[in-house]
């Protein structure tokens, strides 16, 4: 890189960039005398090193700040963020942004302007981006602050758990107060310690298995190819339904959303139209993609345009009666279809006994907020045939969902796992933990929220429900501790009924307080003991991962005695 | 051209928005809205599969500024493939007539499988426009190279250039409204008030059991109003559930307020909405299983000279319908005629049933013959259930079909009269 930036003093070197440019692709670049992005959607730049433990080794710390100044620098390697080319002409980060037709020769017509010693074209010096960066950077104080609430930050997000993105604030940090020889030489010693390390081997391990995951096509017999999917029916357009249905329009699947009349129909299409207003808003999706994508769902009250749609999902009330006469009507409306259920707890197979063509029923699991939840949980009855996963797991690539394929039972995979874990967290409340101390102690872990608040979002009622019907079908390792029911048997239903552990009225948006009103329908009352945060946090995870091991043996006797 | 000769077109299904006064329930609803709400809707209830659409023919009579092309936009912005072609067509009143007489051509030719069709109007969205001093400005000054040049183009404007100009309601050619043309009519054929009242009567009576009865659930979708898709309208706001005969005779006449008979009641009102029709080829719709609700077997246009009878062009297209079929208008089950005015209609029924008007105009034929009332518009018409210009072909077609199918006959007519003098006509059968 150093050869090719000493290079570029005497003989221009012009990098034109058409398509990812990240991580030492956009190193490169930066080493070139200019940069020439094309419009194109696919260009984008970016140092995702982070999100592999480790920090950008090529220079990127360096080069980076030194030409979109340090706050827009970090922005970007501190998040592994990236960005598309017209943003990147607004930081500075290219110098030009055209046609992809007319990009090599631009980039050639820059490079002989540039070796005949004209400049290349300066941003304008009044966009805000620059003039934080006078504010800011140009002076000690101005900088020693911007680092200062840089490390905050990252702290608040890693929790200590991820070492790369405060390594990388070091390397960007010695960079601008000692020089570029210092700055070069902390970057390759810091990158140096992280690539060895645990946590970037972890991650690259998670990244090259999700790499894996987005190859496989759920089933093992390659001959067996999806079905063309051209249009999914919806039926129920709740929370679920209609978040199902704004996945796949925002992925070009034309929606046909059925609900029983038109005020819940209405609440549905206005809850779509508030995501795609939101991502138009922030500039996600331009005004006319937002319509065109909107256009795509259209909906109904009874099963018109369902005989056409290629897969069929319900997410009506999670009750098998219900779910077997939704089958069986839409089975005589739509013989051809595949019958999804997004259920979360009732055995696929039980639903498809009241089916006709069994092979054509499948589970697709779905977690709530469809449109923020990246799993999908494919659930395979013993009478599933192989295309219908195939083409149900392709639709969940298609919609952008991480998708896993696991064998019917209760709870299937993510509820059996969660449900001794959860059980442990309520364990531990009965024996005198705090709410808080609890959670605090998970999410210090890792977990993205703690077991309770989890339950409060899930539902306090559902998780009791799920908790026995696991106890019925593995008997007492996953017992749910006696008298919890009293909670949700009080009306205490978590967010839905806006009462839960935590508090759902008059607290700040954002905001969590522990509704300590809870803890006088548990014993111990309000006075809570304090448990060591370890015992917390190695009791509920040992639980899940025990159940985990469960469960894998299972699978795999069963996929060997499939063969 | 007397028989057609090229493959048949099959009327597979069509669907309608409820049609309602201008400035009500679709206030907010542009043209282009209506379109793609009526056409997204119409993909759905056939059960077809959007990639075996291969044309898209609409029409707006009221053209927007924005999209002069709105059936490509229509397609566009319904989230079909963007490579089904389309293009926009105009006759007046019978423009989605044109629309589906169009496609059938094409059909006929060969030149295509699959066609959407229809017309959608927002009378409460009309553009409106700056006078001619004050357009010519804005064009001179937009190609003025300083600030002076642009300037100095408004110098020649007078502030009362400024006011905007509604859209024309006038026929260009004749420079009268087509109320005035229709209050012509009425005196020079001796339509009393008294008739013109009685079949206003008769039209609203007839939507309004219609409506009662259920007539038109297969007909019409339900609309949830964007944005906050909270009110759905599920019916047409212009039908009087509640005529009664004693009502119109209390209304003043509109054009001529001394002589005149002209009423509110006794014409159409402007009218919001949208209509759509999946027309294919016979053998394109057993390949695809599709049951058709029957074919378009004829179809002809006429035109007179606007300064006579504005809107008697029908007692031409009819005849030339008829013989083109080679049939007489008592082989018809049904005969379904554009309300424009209650006295167009008997104009237009008075001309089929004279043997002066066939002597003078027809070269002295037989005369077209008289339609018996049970055979005509037996679930209302423009007058009771709204005339949203270019939706009104489509709809005319839908309902004419299942009308037949519910009385069990074979073949329809449909005649629609349209401003410039001119006059559209079809015959449908179900075999």
């Amino acid at each position: 890189m150093d050869r090719l930036e000493e290079l570029s003093r005497k003989k221009p070197v012009v990098a034109a960039i058409h398509g990812p440019a990240l991580g030492g692709g956009l190193e490169l670049a930066l080493a070139c005398a200019s940069r020439i992005a094309s419009d194109d959607r696919r260009t984008q730049l970016g140092q995702p090193e982070v999100q592999l433990g480790v920090i950008p080794g090529a220079g990127g710390t360096q080069r980076l700040p030194r030409l979109i100044g340090i706050a827009q620098a970090l922005d970007l390697i501190l998040t592994g963020k990236s960005v598309r080319a017209g943003k990147a002409r607004k930081l500075g980060l290219v110098d030009e942004v055209v046609p992809k037709a007319i990009l090599l020769d631009v980039a050639r017509k820059r490079a002989a302007a540039l070796a005949g010693g004209r400049p290349a074209p300066k941003r304008s010096p009044l966009v805000p981006e620059k003039l934080q960066e006078v504010a800011l950077e140009d002076n000690p104080i101005g900088r020693r602050f911007l680092f200062h609430e840089a490390r905050k930050s990252i702290r608040k997000k890693t929790r200590g758990h991820y070492p790369a993105p405060e390594k990388a604030l070091e390397a960007v940090r010695i960079g601008i107060e000692e020089g570029p020889e210092a700055g070069y030489r902390a970057e390759a010693e810091r990158f140096g310690e992280l690539v060895v390390g645990d946590v970037a081997r972890h991650l690259v391990e998670i990244f090259f298995a999700t790499q894996e995951l987005k190859k496989d096509t759920g089933v093992d017999d390659p001959s067996v190819k999806p079905a063309r999917v051209e249009k999914i029916g919806m039926l129920g357009a709740g929370l679920m339904g209609a978040g199902i249905a704004y996945v796949s329009v925002e992925a070009g699947i034309p929606v046909r959303l059925k609900d029983r009349d038109d005020a819940s129909l209405g609440r549905g299409l206005r809850q779509i139209a508030g995501i795609l207003d939101e991502r138009v808003k922030r500039k996600r999706l331009t005004f006319r993609d937002g319509e065109e994508k909107l256009a795509l769902v259209s909906g109904t009250t009874d099963y018109s345009g369902f005989k056409s749609c290629d897969v069929v999902i319900e997410a009506v009330f999670e009750d098998l009666g219900v779910k077997q006469t939704t089958l069986k009507e839409v089975e005589r409306e739509a013989p051809a279809v595949i019958f999804a259920s997004n259920t979360s707890s009732i055995p696929i197979g039980r639903i498809a006994e009241a089916a006709q063509r069994p092979e054509k029923v499948v589970g697709m699991h779905f977690f709530s907020p469809v449109d923020k939840m990246p799993l999908l949980e494919v659930i395979r009855a013993k009478s599933t045939d192989a295309q219908t996963v195939a083409t149900v797991v392709a639709i969940g690539k298609r919609i952008g969902k991480t998708v896993i394929v696991v064998n019917d039972g209760p709870g299937f995979y993510t509820s059996r796992i969660l449900g001794p874990y959860l059980n442990e967290a309520s364990y531990l409340i009965l024996e005198g933990a705090a709410v808080d101390e609890i959670d605090s102690a998970l999410v210090d872990f890792g977990f993205p929220v703690g077991p309770l608040q989890l339950l409060d979002e899930v539902g306090i009622d559902v998780g009791s429900k799920v908790a026995h019907i696991m106890q019925g079908a593995f008997g007492d390792r996953m017992r749910p501790p006696e008298g919890f029911e009293r909670i949700a048997a009080s009306g205490r239903l978590g967010r839905k009924a806006k009462k839960g552990f935590y508090k759902y009225e008059g607290v700040q948006k954002g905001e969590k307080t522990v509704d300590e009103t809870v803890y006088e329908l548990l014993p111990g009352g309000v006075r809570r003991g304090s448990i060591p945060r370890e015992e917390i946090v190695e009791r509920c995870v040992l639980q899940m991962v025990n159940e985990a091991a469960y469960s894998g043996a299972k699978f795999h006797d069963r996929s060997r005695s499939a063969r | 051209m007397t028989n057609r000769t090229g493959r048949r077109t099959a009327i597979i299904g069509g669907v309608r928005t409820p049609f309602v006064k201008a400035g009500t329930s679709f206030r907010n609803l542009t043209a282009l809205d209506l379109g793609k709400l009526v056409v997204s809707e119409l993909v759905q209830r056939c059960e077809l599969k959007p990639r075996e659409i291969d044309q898209i023919v609409f029409g707006t009579v009221i053209p927007s500024v924005q999209m002069p092309n709105i059936a490509r936009e229509v397609g566009l912005a319904t989230g079909l493939p963007k490579e089904i072609e389309a293009y926009t067509v105009v006759r007046a009143c019978a423009t989605s007539l044109q629309a589906l007489t169009t496609a059938a051509d094409a059909i006929s030719a060969g030149e295509i499988d699959c066609a959407i069709v229809g017309g959608s109007e927002a009378m409460s969205d009309v553009p409106i426009t700056y006078s001619r001093p004050v357009a010519q400005a804005i064009v001179t000054a937009s190609r003025g190279k300083t600030v002076v040049d642009k300037i100095r183009a408004f110098s020649d404007v007078s502030p009362r250039d400024l006011l905007p100009v509604p859209p024309a309601i006038a026929e260009y050619s004749t420079g009268l409204s087509m109320g005035e043309s229709a209050e012509k009519m009425a005196k020079e054929n001796g339509i009393s008030r008294e008739a013109q009242d009685a079949f206003a009567h008769r039209s609203h009576t007839k939507a309004a059991k219609a409506w009662d009865e259920g007539t038109f659930s297969k007909e019409v979708m339900r609309v949830l109003l964007p944005p906050g898709f909270e009110e759905a309208v599920v019916e047409d706001n212009v039908v009087r559930k509640d005529s009664t005969l004693e009502g119109y005779a209390k209304l003043k006449p509109v054009f001529d307020r001394k002589y005149g008979s002209i009423t509110a009641g006794n014409s159409s009102p402007l009218t919001d909405g949208a209509a759509a029709l999946l027309v294919m080829s016979e053998d394109k719709a057993r390949a695809l299983g599709m049951r058709p609700l029957g074919y378009l077997r004829e179809y002809a246009y006429a035109a007179v000279d606007p300064n006579w009878q504005l809107l008697q062009a029908p007692a031409f297209s009819v005849p030339k319908v008829l013989r083109r079929a080679g049939m007489k208008l008592a082989d018809l089950d049904l005969v379904e005629i554009h309300e424009a005015f209650a006295a167009q209609v008997l104009s237009n029924l008075q001309a089929f049933a004279s043997k002066q008007f066939a002597d003078e105009h027809l070269g002295g034929a037989e005369p077209i013959g008289e339609v018996p009332d049970g055979k005509l518009n037996p679930n209302g018409g423009s007058i009771s259930l709204g005339h949203p210009f270019a939706a009104t072909g489509a709809r005319l077609v839908h309902q004419a079909l299942r009308e037949l199918a519910a009385r069990n006959g074979n073949s329809a007519l449909i005649s629609i009269c349209a401003a410039g003098g001119l006059g559209g006509a079809c015959i449908l059968t179900r075999e």
